[in-house]
């Protein structure tokens, strides 16, 4: 019988559960026995000049191995007018921009000494306010005239809303966001005496690290191996190697010694890459049968203080996605990338999809109150219909398949719509104090978007395990699992005969690694083929052992063995026998997957809050969601991949915003300042399962990885609207927090 | 100065420098790395272990503070002969893990919270983690978990 | 993440405790549960030469009665105090705050004396002291003295206490019959009060909305004057100063704290006197 699908746990628990993972601070490898421990020291300031920095002191501290600046770095930087330094040289950007690393002999000395490094600030106006920064009144980067570093404001078609008898217009900010994976971001490092180095970096892609690594150190990249330990989380902050990772590198050449780097939680909430950052001025028109004919998007994407991720490819996506579920006949999309003084934003779960949901979704629920309709209606009227697809968007996006208004009617009925409405129509003739607030998001996105291939080999080893080694880089999403499923079912093998190995470049020297819910579409359909090209080899040997035609024998994989086709007694060969007769070369098969097609994941949410009235607080009390992926492997972790979709999405709704002051300082740079939400901001979620295969991959598997957290955002934030729209609210900006909620009662009672 | 600390059934006796942090004591003094760090804060509970039996956040223990006392991690659950503790195999059967950075912080608060009321509703369990991190899995299978581990029906 | 060096030091006896203090003068800091003071050093924020561990004077954790008096011993934890069955019978209020601080692991470590002593404005038991008109017990070279709750909290973060003074009790008069709420206002589950109400009969004490924890005065006034608690509530904002921060402007936490009073006034004024 076959495992797909079934529930599996995860073969990766064990030692999770009993001794805990190897992440990148608990490796005790050999070749870092002696290593020196770094910190770096950063901005405090949001841009300044860099006056002077003077390290005497620092460097008479007790443990200290070395102090060095960007004066010491002889690595090339960065190119280009806007390049990002390794460290900070001559003007800081942001607060939390790496200045001056230290290296002590223990890890207790490290702030001691980085408290010694005296650096000299002369503060310039620090650009925060996105008009500020697009004004262009203070620019970031000398020999620039502007600071916009992507994109342009173009001018829109005046006559797009012409037909319409409705048009609705507002600016609405997706506001930026920390990915906080539990576990910061660490490096180790070490030369070896072969000239190589090694780096264990926590990291989602070993082979992109490595790459970077390599151009920034000026080497070959053959002479860098990356390995990826245990990660404990990524959400898209981990995509590759930071700069921070190349000083590493550098830093242990200079000082001869193996080097071990594990951030603080302060420094992460301010150095790692911030998500979303965009402000969305959504028009939106049609008729009043609630037919859409128009929509008009208009994104400024916050880069942060250096062009990464956000500057391009998130506002790409959101471009791209702008459309949503709907057959909208006229749609237009501006993007620009501002620069200013904070961190730097790259990808976060979903990375340019869920700020093209959230504007979507928002206008569609604004047209809806305007008009008059139940946002259920509206969205029925305008979704895409299974017949037309293969879709192609006015934005340019091919959707393979979608059954979008069957996963609302799914999730409506299951959440039990009309009795919610019921109880909301209810409490508002009571007058009751906390209101009931139902919000709808449907949602379409774009997986495995990237257009870069995967690599995947599979061996059969002479004692007739296999082993396979998967390009893709998984980092609690329990790949393993599902792959080491896929192989066992392929090949009849049990699963505990199969091995899962990724991460060391060394073993996979090509590959892409894990983002952009790619992993289980691309690796896992690179691991296919090569299992196809295996089973081809074997074939061929197993013919040959059993005395008769390939044509004629087939793998039973029952049984996990090669028998002739309708003469079972006739003997069977093992895997193992299969296998050592496989030669000198063994029998293997390395396969690199370069027709990349992306998917297109959908569902729909239904989000049911209470909001207080009174106080202004909004609680989250049921979230039921489709989210419809193809065929699920394992539903164990398929419900995962959601759950922790929801509630980061949920968080973005309610809870979370990195914020700065005026100043460029960052207001929510601990996890006592910045509201991570809790077990106690969640209720229980509600699934409802679909399956709507693609035909764009052999599996017919889209991505899961993001979905969940793409709907829920919209679903949580039309909900806290919608308690309060019998008040005349229309629109609460995210997080909805208490005080939002309370001013934007305050402004409809008074007509503002 | 010297601490005489048991650790999961175990003395140990070392020289530390007197601000030494619980959690470092025993990842580095020790080697028990399996309790993590994810803040500076005291907010994220990754570094729960037991003191005596209590749940405490081993980051804002002082190694000084434990002399004398008992401490049990992840490490120290599992029996003799490798079987694991129901809570550490609830996790597992539940899905209450993904990348497994809070696991052992939240197992070891999960212990705790079951022998403090070892008959939670689903909304006590939710309450009584308040002080424990996980950005993975939502909380929804680790819930499930410590219902699982406290023997009711998961659903509650 | 690791706090400036110090010396550590162990106090067996309260007496060791005060002569400890009186050594190390300006540079030594008293460490009870270590859940105020830690996080303020790990994040450099203070950094003590010295400090001296007190959690080892088990003779100050306890709850005990004295005639109409509750005395609670400065080192109890919040965890223990919340489960006391002598302090949920006979002063619920702190029975029930004590267990709305922090998060489990907060209350194993935390304890009633270091709370007050931090005098935090934003911390939960001192308001709900200041509601149960306590008194504070504190220890010095000199001997004991009582300092009554209205006088203890000075200024933020300071006390009435001399440096060289240890808490080690804290008394309140009995709640038994009196009707008692809490409100405690936050996003999340584990946060620190936005602003926090405590009810105790007619005591209203204030969270956060002063730079100390404060008494409703004019609520108190309004409710001896007879009005019921929805017209006293309206007061609840007079003559407070609570912080001005993004998240929560002084204006939203006066709102606040009036809509607070006003549920705590009714609750506590409709709840089944004695137990939780
Ligand atoms: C994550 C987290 C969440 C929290 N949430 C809340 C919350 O919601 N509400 C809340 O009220 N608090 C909260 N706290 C603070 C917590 O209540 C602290 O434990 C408490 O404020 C201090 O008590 P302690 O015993 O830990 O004192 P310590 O940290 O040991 O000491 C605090 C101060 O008091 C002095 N001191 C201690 N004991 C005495 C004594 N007997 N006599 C004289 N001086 C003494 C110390 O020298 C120090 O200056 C939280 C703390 C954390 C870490
Ligand atoms: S490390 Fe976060 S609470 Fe201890
Ligand atoms: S499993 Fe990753 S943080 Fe909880």
């Amino acid at each position: 019988m076959s495992v797909m699908g079934t529930r599996v746990v995860r073969i990766e628990d064990h030692k999770l559960i009993t001794s805990g993972g190897s992440y990148v601070d608990d490796l005790r490898e050999p070749e870092l026995t002696g290593a020196v421990h770094a910190m770096f020291v950063r901005s405090p300031i949001a841009h300044a000049r860099i006056g002077s920095i003077d390290v005497s002191a620092a460097r008479e501290a007790p443990g200290v191995v070395g102090v060095f600046t960007a004066d010491d770095l002889d690595i090339a930087f960065a190119p280009g007018p806007t390049g990002e330094p390794w460290l900070a040289r001559d003007r800081v950007r942001y607060v939390g921009e790496p200045v001056a690393l230290v290296l002590t002999e223990h890890p207790y000395q490290l702030a001691d000494v980085a408290e010694l490094v005296d650096i000299d600030y002369d503060p310039l106006d620090a650009v925060i306010d996105l008009d500020d920064a697009l004004s262009g009144r203070t620019l970031l980067f000398d020999g620039t005239d502007s600071n916009v570093a992507g994109g342009k404001a173009k001018p829109f078609d005046e006559k797009l809303f012409d037909d319409c008898e409705v048009v609705v217009t507002r600016t609405i900010t997706n506001q930026r966001v920390a990915p906080a994976p539990l576990e910061v971001r660490g490096a180790a490092c070490a030369w070896g005496e072969d000239g190589r180095l090694t780096m264990w970096l926590s990291t989602q892609n070993a082979q992109i690290a490595r790459d970077i690594l390599a151009g920034g150190l000026g080497v070959d990249p053959g002479t860098v191996r990356v390995i990826a330990p245990d990660v404990g989380g990524g959400f898209g902050a981990k995509i590759g190697a930071d700069p921070e990772a190349v000083v590493l590198g550098w830093a242990s050449r200079r000082v001869g010694r193996p080097v071990r780097w594990f951030e603080t939680r302060s420094e992460n909430l301010t150095a790692m890459t911030h998500g979303r950052g965009q402000r969305h001025t959504v028009t939106i028109g049609g008729r009043r049968d609630g037919t859409v004919l128009a929509y008009r998007l208009e994104v400024v994407q916050d880069a942060g203080a250096y062009p990464r991720a956000g500057a391009g490819m998130l506002p790409g996506f959101t471009r791209l996605m702008a459309p949503g579920v709907y057959r909208i006949p006229r749609v237009e999309v501006a993007t620009r990338s501002v620069l200013t003084n904070t961190t730097p934003i790259a990808a976060y779960r979903g990375a340019g999809r869920p700020e093209a949901t959230a504007a979507i979704e928002r206008a569609m629920d604004l047209f809806a109150a305007e008009i008059g309709m139940d946002p259920a209606e509206v969205r029925r009227i305008n979704f895409i219909r299974p017949e037309e697809f293969p879709y192609t968007t006015p934005s340019g996006a091919s959707y393979d398949t979608g059954e979008y208004a069957k996963a609302l009617d799914a999730v409506l009925s299951a959440g039990g719509y009309a009795e919610l409405r019921a109880e909301q129509a209810r409490r508002r003739e009571a007058g009751d104090v906390v209101v009931l607030g139902l919000g709808i998001a449907a949602y379409v996105e774009i997986t495995a978007g990237d257009g870069m291939g995967e690599s995947g080999r599979v061996d059969v080893n002479p004692d007739g395990t296999v082993t396979a080694y998967t390009g893709s880089s998984p980092h609690g999403q329990g790949l393993h699992t599902s792959l080491a499923m896929l192989l066992s079912d392929q090949f009849g093998v049990p699963m505990d005969k199969i091995t899962i190995r990724h991460g060391d470049t060394d073993e996979v020297p090509k590959a892409v690694g894990t983002f952009a819910s790619r992993s289980l579409q691309l690796g896992g359909s690179v691991l296919k083929q090569a299992g196809d090209q295996v089973i081809e080899r074997a074939k061929e040997i197993a013919a040959n052992l059993l005395e008769a035609s390939p044509d004629d024998v087939e793998l039973n994989v029952d049984q996990g063995a090669w028998q002739v086709r309708g003469a079972p007694s006739g003997g069977t060969v093992t895997w193992a026998q299969v296998a050592a007769a496989a030669g000198e070369d063994g029998l293997s098969a390395d396969v690199w997957y370069g027709d990349v097609q992306p998917t297109f994941p959908f569902g729909a949410h239904l989000a049911v809050v209470e909001v207080d009235t009174l106080t202004g607080k909004a609680v989250l009390r049921r979230i039921i969601a489709v989210d419809d992926a193809g065929p699920v492997v394992n539903p164990v972790t398929f419900q995962g991949q959601r759950h922790g979709g929801l509630a980061q999405g949920v968080a973005q709704a309610l809870l979370e915003e990195m914020s700065y002051d005026a100043d460029g300082n960052p207001t929510t740079a601990t996890l006592a300042d910045y509201p991570f939400i809790t077990a106690t901001e969640l209720p229980d979620f509600e699934l409802v399962d679909m399956a709507t295969p693609t035909t764009r991959n052999p599996l017919g598997v889209k991505g899961i990885g993001e979905a969940a957290t793409i709907g829920s955002t919209p679903a949580v934030q039309n909900a806290v609207v919608d308690a309060l729209a019998h008040l005349g609210v229309r629109h609460i900006e995210m997080p909805a927090t208490p005080q939002r909620v309370w001013q934007a009662i305050n402004d409809a009672r008074e007509g503002r | 100065m010297k601490v005489t600390i048991e650790v999961n059934g175990r003395s140990t006796v070392e020289e530390v420098e007197d601000r030494t942090l619980l959690v470092h004591y025993l990842r580095d003094t020790l080697g028990l790395t399996a309790t993590n760090v994810g803040c500076d804060t005291t907010s994220c509970g990754a570094c729960t272990v037991l003191l005596d039996g209590e749940s405490v956040k081993s980051c804002t223990v002082l190694a000084a503070q434990a002399d004398g006392h008992r401490v049990t991690t992840v490490e120290g659950l599992t029996g003799e002969g490798g079987e694991l503790h129901p809570v550490q195999r609830a996790f597992s059967n539940q899905h209450g893990l993904q990348c497994g950075f809070c696991t052992p912080g939240m197992i070891m608060a999960s212990v705790s919270i079951l022998a403090e009321n070892p008959k939670p509703t689903r909304q006590e369990v939710r309450e009584a983690l308040e002080g424990n991190l996980c950005r993975c899995t939502g909380y929804h299978n680790i819930v499930s978990a410590v219902m699982e581990a406290s023997g009711q029906e998961v659903d509650g | 993440m690791i706090p400036v060096g110090f010396s550590y030091r162990r106090a067996s006896t309260v007496d060791e405790a005060v002569g400890l203090l009186g050594e190390y003068g300006d540079e030594g800091k008293l460490l009870a549960g270590g859940h105020s003071l830690l996080p303020l050093m790990k994040l450099r924020l203070a950094a003590p030469e010295v400090l001296v561990d007190i959690a080892p004077l088990a003779d100050l954790r306890y709850v005990r009665t004295d005639g109409d008096t509750v005395a609670i011993g400065a080192l109890s934890r919040y965890h223990d105090l919340h489960h006391d069955e002598v302090l949920r019978q006979h002063a619920p209020l702190l029975a029930h705050v004590a267990g709305a601080i922090g998060d489990p692991q907060v209350r194993h470590r935390g304890t009633i004396g270091g709370s007050l002593a931090h005098a935090d404005a934003a911390a939960d038991l001192p308001a709900a002291l200041l509601a149960s008109d306590g008194v504070l017990v504190a220890q010095g070279p000199g001997g004991r003295r009582e300092i009554p709750a209205g006088e203890f909290f000075l200024d933020p973060f300071t006390t009435a206490l001399q440096p060289d003074e240890l808490l080690v009790e804290i008394r309140v008069p009995g709640q038994d019959g009196v009707g008692w709420a809490f409100e405690k206002f936050t996003r999340r589950s584990i946060d620190w009060a936005i602003v926090g109400v405590a009810v105790l009969g007619q005591s209203v004490g204030l969270i956060n909305m002063a730079g100390t924890p404060i008494r409703a005065t004019r609520v108190e006034e309004a409710l001896a004057g007879g009005a019921n608690p929805a017209e006293a509530a309206e007061l609840a904002a007079e003559g407070t100063s609570p912080p001005d921060e993004p998240h929560a402007s002084a204006a939203y936490r006066q709102h606040l704290a009036r809509v607070l009073t006003g549920r705590a006034l009714e609750r506590a004024a409709g709840r089944v006197p004695a137990g939780l």
